[in-house]
């Protein structure tokens, strides 16, 4: 049996992540994930797990090794942040199309410049089309179950793509959270051994990443959509048989007091966990307010978003990116064009927070419903505003 | 033993005889790659994988040959063969490497060994896959690099790279009125990589067959990390007929402007005698329309600087001493 115990996430995610037994890890440092990848070196060294550990030096070596290890067959992990997720870049959206599930977890943090080390969600959001699987923890203990949960999504015959798992940096990173922590037999029962479907090795030759003409590059980008769409049905049964097999339950959008509430908060990440603070405080000086928390990023859970807002007379998204001179945050340009043909459909304001580790309190959330309630008329130009930011 | 200074009369007799048992008759490059008509770097692939073997995986990094064999839905490999990008075949290498070493321990794949071999021309080498060459190679993984050095971008079209010659034209250095072409000397990463502490570095050219081959056989014997950099002739890029693709290579070494060397545990070896007295530079260049704009006087440069360059390797090859040496010293 697992045990509840108090650890910081980013070493409980290390754990989480050893308990799946990945052959291969490659990783590079830089805050605020490091922790992730320094605790997998500790395991490996300790011999608590058998696995090659690549000191590479760079994170486009790391990310293009974990596709070298993947082709060739093995399990592998690896973790970043940031400016070093930006330079994986080029290497992302080969992983998904060469349908290698490589398994990254995420210390979510702004994207220079200026240069700032802490939390907001830009990084990811560079990444969003890259063809990955994308899931965002709200909290320590969600972000132990997610990185085992996706090896298990990635691997599966009817996805093979990679999948990355984020959690806020420093916010989740870098604190100290009680955690059921699942031992190893209970993690072998839930994840099988990795048995690949192709593998580079000279008693099958195959040639892995080719050169796709006109002709074919249209349908290779169709089965790449395809692939990720579909796989939404096996994320919904592996959080199923995770609920089943650990008792805790997963949803696309998981919501928070939301029955009958006129007024709606959107959240992706870490923050949830106070909005609900502030919902309760709201609820309790009688406004009709519920929260909405999004887990699963891409595929973009489209049917559960319509049906989550059904209702509602005003919805108000957080983001904790912005799309410079575009619609606003990146969020917010999802669930606009999902609302998009609903007859009818709440009004929708959008709110940037939280950039570069800008703290967001209680008090901010029960401002932005507020202000949410009271806004009767949404002017399309005045849709988002970046909260709280000075003059 | 060095066939340059033969005749070639000599150099070809019983060649019926011996070379079967030289090289290996199973291809495993081609037939049916898209190259160039007299594309070295093709050839050279096609001999390195015969001295390579059935047990390997290759590495490729985006280039010609990317470009040439995977055609999808086809491919002229028949080894294991992964293509990702431009900059890193090492860093997809060190995976393939790991992967292979992990899972043979697991029992997860049959008990033999199988080697890992990036490759990359000279631009995904010794420019924007330099980082991860340095990186890998420095790690120590049980891998070869061969780079295929045809002396520019030839893919996207004759671009400069770090390891364009002196005075070559290209697409991006050209030559005109105001400038030379190229104003930089070749990078030597061949050095860089004797500096990194491989045991085992060499250079080759096509032009060559069994020195090549047999250099990519010790490679392959290594537990770690070689590195193998291999002058390909570029017909197409250096603007000269196919058919002298084999010639220019056995020019390159004969003027001294590519000297085929190894060096092993740090001791530095000539593998193919240059003649006693070397070609002077201008029969390498004179063929080529890269450098057809060259004057008398700038190939006279260019001969002073290869000359240095040759000197000092010699320095190195009657100097080195190997790695056992140097701790009994």
């Amino acid at each position: 049996m697992g045990k509840r115990i108090g650890m910081e996430n980013a070493l409980a995610a290390a754990e989480a992540a050893a308990l799946c037994r990945p052959d291969v890890i490659a990783a590079y440092p830089i805050t605020p994930n490091t922790h992730i990848p320094e605790h997998l070196s500790d395991i490996v060294a300790e011999g608590r797990l058998d696995a090659e550990y690549i000191c590479v030096e760079s994170e486009h070596s790391a990310i293009s090794a974990c596709c070298g290890a993947s082709g060739a067959g093995a399990r592998t992990f690896t973790a970043t942040s940031s400016q070093g997720l930006l330079y994986m870049q080029e290497v992302l959206p080969i992983v998904s199309a060469m349908r290698l599930p490589v398994i990254m977890a995420i210390g979510n943090r702004a994207v220079s410049g200026p240069i700032n080390i802490w939390n907001d969600h830009s990084d990811i959001m560079y990444q969003r089309d890259t063809g990955w699987v994308s899931l965002f923890a709200a909290n320590g203990q969600e972000t132990v179950d997610m990185v085992i949960q996706a090896f298990k999504i990635g691997e599966h015959r009817d996805v093979m793509l990679p999948v990355n798992i984020n959690l806020d940096g420093f916010q989740l990173t870098h604190v100290v959270e009680p955690i059921f922590m699942p031992d190893q037999e209970e993690v072998d029962r839930f994840l099988p051994p990795y048995k690949p479907f192709a593998q580079l090795h000279p008693d099958k030759p195959m040639s892995m990443g080719a050169l796709g003409l006109p002709e074919i590059f249209s349908e290779a980008m169709r089965a790449k959509d395809e692939a990720i769409l579909q796989s939404k049905k096996v994320v919904l049964d592996v959080w199923k048989e995770w609920e089943k097999q650990f008792g805790r339950r997963y949803e696309p959008i998981e919501s928070y007091k939301t029955e009958g509430a006129e007024i709606l908060l959107l959240t992706m990440g870490s923050m949830g966990e106070t909005a609900e603070v502030a919902v309760d405080e709201l609820r309790k000086d009688g406004m009709s307010v519920g929260l909405l928390k999004i887990k699963l990023w891409r595929p973009f859970p489209f049917e559960e978003l319509r049906k989550a807002v059904r209702g509602a007379k005003a919805l108000a998204v957080m983001d904790r990116a912005l799309s410079v001179g575009g619609p606003g945050g990146p969020v917010f340009a999802e669930i606009r064009s999902a609302l998009y043909g609903e007859p009818k459909k709440p009004r929708t304001l959008n709110f940037i927070i939280g950039l570069g580790g800008r703290d967001v309190q209680v008090g901010d959330f029960i401002k932005m419903a507020k202000k949410t309630a009271s806004t009767k008329k949404v002017k399309p130009e005045d849709a988002y505003e970046i909260y709280g930011a000075r003059e | 033993m060095s066939t340059a200074n033969l005749n070639p009369k000599k150099r070809f007799e019983n060649f019926e005889l011996y070379v079967p048992k030289l090289i290996e008759k199973k291809e495993y490059f081609g037939p049916g790659h898209r190259a160039c008509q007299g594309c070295g770097e093709a050839l050279a692939i096609r001999m390195m994988c015969k001295a390579l073997g059935k047990d390997t995986v290759i590495a490729n990094a985006t280039g010609c040959m990317e470009v040439i064999s995977s055609v999808y839905p086809t491919t002229a490999w028949s080894l294991p063969w992964i293509h990702v990008a431009f900059p890193n075949s090492a860093a997809v290498g060190s995976g393939v490497s790991a992967a292979l070493k992990n899972l043979r321990r697991k029992g997860r794949i049959p008990d033999r060994y199988v080697k890992t071999v990036a490759i990359g021309g000279d631009g995904g080498t010794v420019d924007i896959g330099f980082q991860a060459l340095s990186g890998a190679m420095e790690r120590g993984h049980d891998m070869l690099y061969v780079c295929f050095d045809n002396e520019a971008y030839m893919n996207t079209g004759i671009q400069r790279s770090g390891a364009t010659p002196f005075g070559s034209s290209t697409t991006t250095a050209p030559a005109g009125k105001a400038s030379i072409g190229n104003k930089t000397w070749k990078k030597n990463v061949a050095e860089i990589m004797v500096e990194h502490g491989l045991p085992y570095v060499a250079t080759a050219c096509h032009s060559y067959p069994i020195d090549f081959m047999n250099k990519v056989k010790k490679a392959r014997s290594i537990k770690g990390p070689s590195y193998i950099h291999c002058l390909s002739v570029c017909p197409t890029g250096w603007r000269s007929t196919s058919e002298t693709c084999i010639k220019l290579g056995r020019l390159a070494v004969e003027t001294g402007i590519f000297p085929l060397y190894e060096v092993e545990y740090g001791k530095y070896k000539i593998t193919v005698d240059p003649p006693e007295k070397l070609r002077p530079v201008a029969d390498y260049i004179k063929p080529q329309g890269r450098f057809r704009h060259l004057a008398p006087d700038q190939i006279k440069g260019i001969q002073e600087r290869v000359l240095m360059e040759y000197n000092k390797l010699m320095n190195k090859v009657k100097h080195s001493k190997s790695w056992d040496e140097l701790k009994a010293l």
